[in-house]
């Protein structure tokens, strides 16, 4: 069981919980990822560690309410337990230093890229992150990112806030000398939706800069034991719990990826939809 | 006195045709009547072969004689003592090459029915009314066990009964190892496992599940910053293999362990009362013929699969599942591949899996296991029209842990290097056994090697003791 010790809701569907797990807090390194269970007969379901406070013995992590597991999560508030937390997970990224890093995380993939950031400009790198959502109500993070980064570029898509398009095309612009300082990224980091990453993958393929991308395939147990999460990189199958989850994302397999994703969409919405309804039997009963 | 009767007591069991539908037990157990009739098949032989043929050497013979009696308490007490796990082995164990295999009525007659019997006794001992009063530690020396499969448990067990303060460090959100979350409840209900997990805990064992010995918790940091005084390896041999034929992640292609841990441990069979959700598929390959290939082939078919189909490379005669299994499956409808080798798993333009490219095999000249070795058969090729495919084809153990440590050897299977007999690794006051030692075997021997590590233990402790009051 793990405290939830703080809650904060940063969209209407992503909340960021700040989690008593001292084991965790001291052993995590920055990309590293927990497994969760929120109830007995529940899933479990991987989430990456935003971020990680030793000293307070916390985790921080950030849910964006997409099916029954992070609903009943998201649900949770301040002094509850989440029943089952378990990590930290996969191996965290090895990304050779002095260079300029440029993070791009899409949606709720903002907050992971929180710890990452940090430690690259701690450690002397240059880092830009680029964030992008729909709206300016729907970026998360900003101003905790910001103060990790040298520069942030916000996008979104309706131009309410920072330049108004899509995450990789910003990408590009950077790569194209545009940037804060001019100077184009030697290594990319993506971390977000499936299409977002493999469009960070085509963005980057052409120059030839190293991009790595964060696979998050459907997991059990996060330890090597069902082979669940596999994924093909250049040809050879790796499990993503313990390879992973960061790629070279000019070899991963993003077609077969997409499609092991979405093994059990059906069987997904039908529960979801059957929870919402009974959510609003409940409400309306009360 | 031995009565002759040349049949073991038949063992009562649900109809095939209704329990391969439900998860519920198939075999019912023994009653006393029937118990006591067995009882007295066994010929109390001078030399009770039996017991030879026993990893940890049960005294066969007087718990049978116990039973005949009718004295159930004394049976129990007499198995307890040399096995923990007497519930669970009496229902799991390969007793036709084992135990049953030395029994001096094999041959003529069948063997008496011992593991039936054992199970009998740990069932009856399940039911009467705990009397143990909570046990606590009384030494000041603290020991780690990785890992609560059945060698982990019973280290523990055995630790604590010997006054050792124990706690018993588990990856997954419940203890138990294959015990939970690969031998299904219709072989081995979940209900032993609690009980005998229960029965730990009383004795003063305590279980932290969801902690990752390596990723958590460094191994070295059990010893050197939590105190500990001797760690216990039972990890196990939880990494499966696959075979690299083309079509393997093909969406409806499992590994066994997935395939069993989506069902025993999360159970999909439930969704979505519970969450995780499964597609077991309606005509089902599994491929390998050993107990996880039985087990998975049933369970598909309690999951709704209209098809199971076992598919193996060799022969019935290399096949090794317990033959109790085999011969359920075989009732349950089942049908066998012999000889088949699969060449590439086929899909449609989705990326499912819609067939299961074999070609056929003949048996040649013994390989190196000893056994004949299979050779494909030239223009044999043929397609089994399946929509799943389960690869059951071994596992090894998991280099998370060993790999997260240094001056643990390992062998070129990926096997930590363990004295047999003691458990010893290569490194002072770490022990290890079961099939993270010996690679995938048998619930028993695990259990045996958490059980000689324990004495082990407890022999370098007090030698150590002695040496600092000297
Ligand atoms: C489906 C199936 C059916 C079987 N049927 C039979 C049968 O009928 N008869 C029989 O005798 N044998 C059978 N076996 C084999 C038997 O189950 C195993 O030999 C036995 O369970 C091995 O016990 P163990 O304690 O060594 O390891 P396991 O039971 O594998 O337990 C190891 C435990 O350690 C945990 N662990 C691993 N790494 C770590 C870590 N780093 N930190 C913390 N915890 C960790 C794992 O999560 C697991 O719970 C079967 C096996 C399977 C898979
Ligand atoms: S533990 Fe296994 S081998 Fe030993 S007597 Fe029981 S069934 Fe036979
Ligand atoms: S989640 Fe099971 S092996 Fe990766």
């Amino acid at each position: 069981m793990a405290r939830i010790l703080k809650k904060r809701t940063l969209t209407p569907v992503t909340r960021l919980f700040v989690v008593e797990a001292p084991l965790i807090a001291a052993a995590a390194r920055p990309g590293q990822f927990v497994i969760t269970r929120v109830r007995e007969d529940g899933e479990r379901i991987p989430l990456t560690i935003a971020d990680f406070d030793e000293a307070g013995g916390t985790i921080t992590i950030v849910v964006q309410e997409v099916g029954v597991t992070t609903r009943l999560l998201g649900a949770l508030e301040e002094g509850d337990d989440i029943l089952d937390v378990v990590g930290p997970l996969g191996t965290a990224p090895e990304i050779p230093p002095g260079g300029h890093v440029v993070g791009v995380g899409g949606g709720f993939g903002a907050a992971a890229l929180l710890s990452l950031m940090r430690e690259l400009t701690s450690r002397g790198d240059r880092t830009t992150a680029i964030v992008g959502a729909r709206a300016k109500d729907l970026l998360i993070l900003t101003d905790e990112l910001g103060a990790v980064c040298d520069s942030l570029e916000l996008c979104t898509d309706d131009g309410s806030a920072g330049f108004k398009g899509l995450v990789t095309e910003r990408l590009q612009q950077l790569i194209d000398g545009d940037g804060d300082g001019g100077t184009s990224p030697d290594r990319v980091l993506a971390i977000g939706p499936m299409p977002m990453m493999r469009a960070v993958a085509e963005t980057t393929r052409g120059a030839g800069i190293e991009t790595l991308v964060s696979m998050d395939p459907l997991m059990i147990d996060g330890t090597g034991m069902c082979g669940g999460c596999r994924v093909t990189v250049n040809g050879t199958v790796k499990f993503a719990c313990v390879d992973g989850p960061f790629f070279d994302a000019h070899a991963v397999d993003f077609n077969e990826a997409v499609r092991r994703n979405k093994m059990y969409a059906d069987l997904e919405h039908a529960a979801a939809d059957r929870q919402a309804t009974a959510c609003q039997g409940a409400a309306g009963g009360a | 006195m031995p009565v002759k009767r040349v049949d073991k007591t038949p063992m009562p069991q649900r109809d095939p045709g209704l329990r391969a539908h439900d998860f519920l037990e198939v075999n019912e157990g023994y009653d006393l009547q029937r118990a006591m009739f067995e009882a007295e098949r066994c010929l109390r032989c001078q030399d009770a072969v039996c017991v030879e043929g026993c990893p940890v050497r049960i005294p066969i013979p007087e718990f049978i004689h116990a039973i005949a009696a009718g004295d159930i308490a004394k049976a129990a007490s007499i198995l307890r003592d040399a096995n923990p796990l007497p519930a669970i082995c009496g229902r799991v164990c390969p007793q036709e090459s084992q135990c049953e295999e030395r029994c001096h009525l094999s041959g003529r007659f069948t063997p008496a029915a011992i593991g039936h019997l054992e199970r009998f006794v740990a069932d009856w001992e399940r039911e009467q009314p705990a009397c143990e009063a909570a046990q606590r530690p009384w030494r000041d020396e603290k020991i780690a066990v990785v890992g609560s499969g059945p060698a982990g448990l019973v280290c523990a067990g055995q630790l604590a009964d010997m006054g050792y303060s124990v706690t018993v460090y588990e990856a997954l959100h419940a203890a138990g190892g294959v015990l939970r979350y690969g031998i299904p409840e219709f072989r081995l209900p979940n209900a032993v496992l609690d009980w005998e997990i229960e029965v730990l805990k009383q004795r003063g064992v305590e279980i932290v599940t969801n902690v990752i010995v390596g990723k958590t918790i460094a191994l070295d940091d059990l010893l050197e910053k939590m105190g500990f005084a001797a760690i216990f390896i039972g990890t196990g041999a939880g990494l499966p293999k696959f075979l690299g034929i083309p079509g393997e992640n093909l969406n409806g292609v499992y590994s066994a362990n997935e395939f069993l841990t989506r069902i025993n441990l999360m159970r999909a069979y439930d969704f979505p009362t519970a969450d995780t959700p499964m597609k077991a598929g309606k005509r089902v390959a599994v491929i390998g013929a050993g107990n996880t290939a039985m087990d998975t082939v049933r369970s598909a078919l309690r999951m709704g699969a209209e098809q199971g189909l076992i598919v193996y490379r060799r022969s019935e005669t290399e096949m090794t599942a317990r033959l109790e299994e085999y011969h359920h499956a075989i009732e349950e409808g089942v049908e066998f591949h012999w000889l088949t080798n699969p060449i590439e798993v086929l899909g449609n333009d989705d990326g499912w899996v819609t067939g299961l490219k074999c070609q056929v095999m003949e048996l040649g000249e013994p390989d190196e296991s000893g056994r004949a070795r299979p050779v494909p058969v030239a223009g044999s090729e043929f397609v089994l029209p399946v929509d799943t495919v389960v690869l059951s084809i071994g596992t090894t153990p998991n280099p998370l842990l060993l790999s997260s440590t240094t001056g643990l050897e390992t062998d070129r299977w990926g096997c930590l290097v363990a004295d047999e007999t003691d458990g010893r690794t290569t490194r002072a006051r770490i022990y290890a056994g079961g099939d993270v030692v010996t690679g995938a075997a048998t619930v028993i021997l695990a259990a045996g090697a958490g059980k000689n590590a324990a004495a082990a233990i407890h022999r370098d402790l007090a030698a150590a003791r002695q040496t600092a009051a000297g």
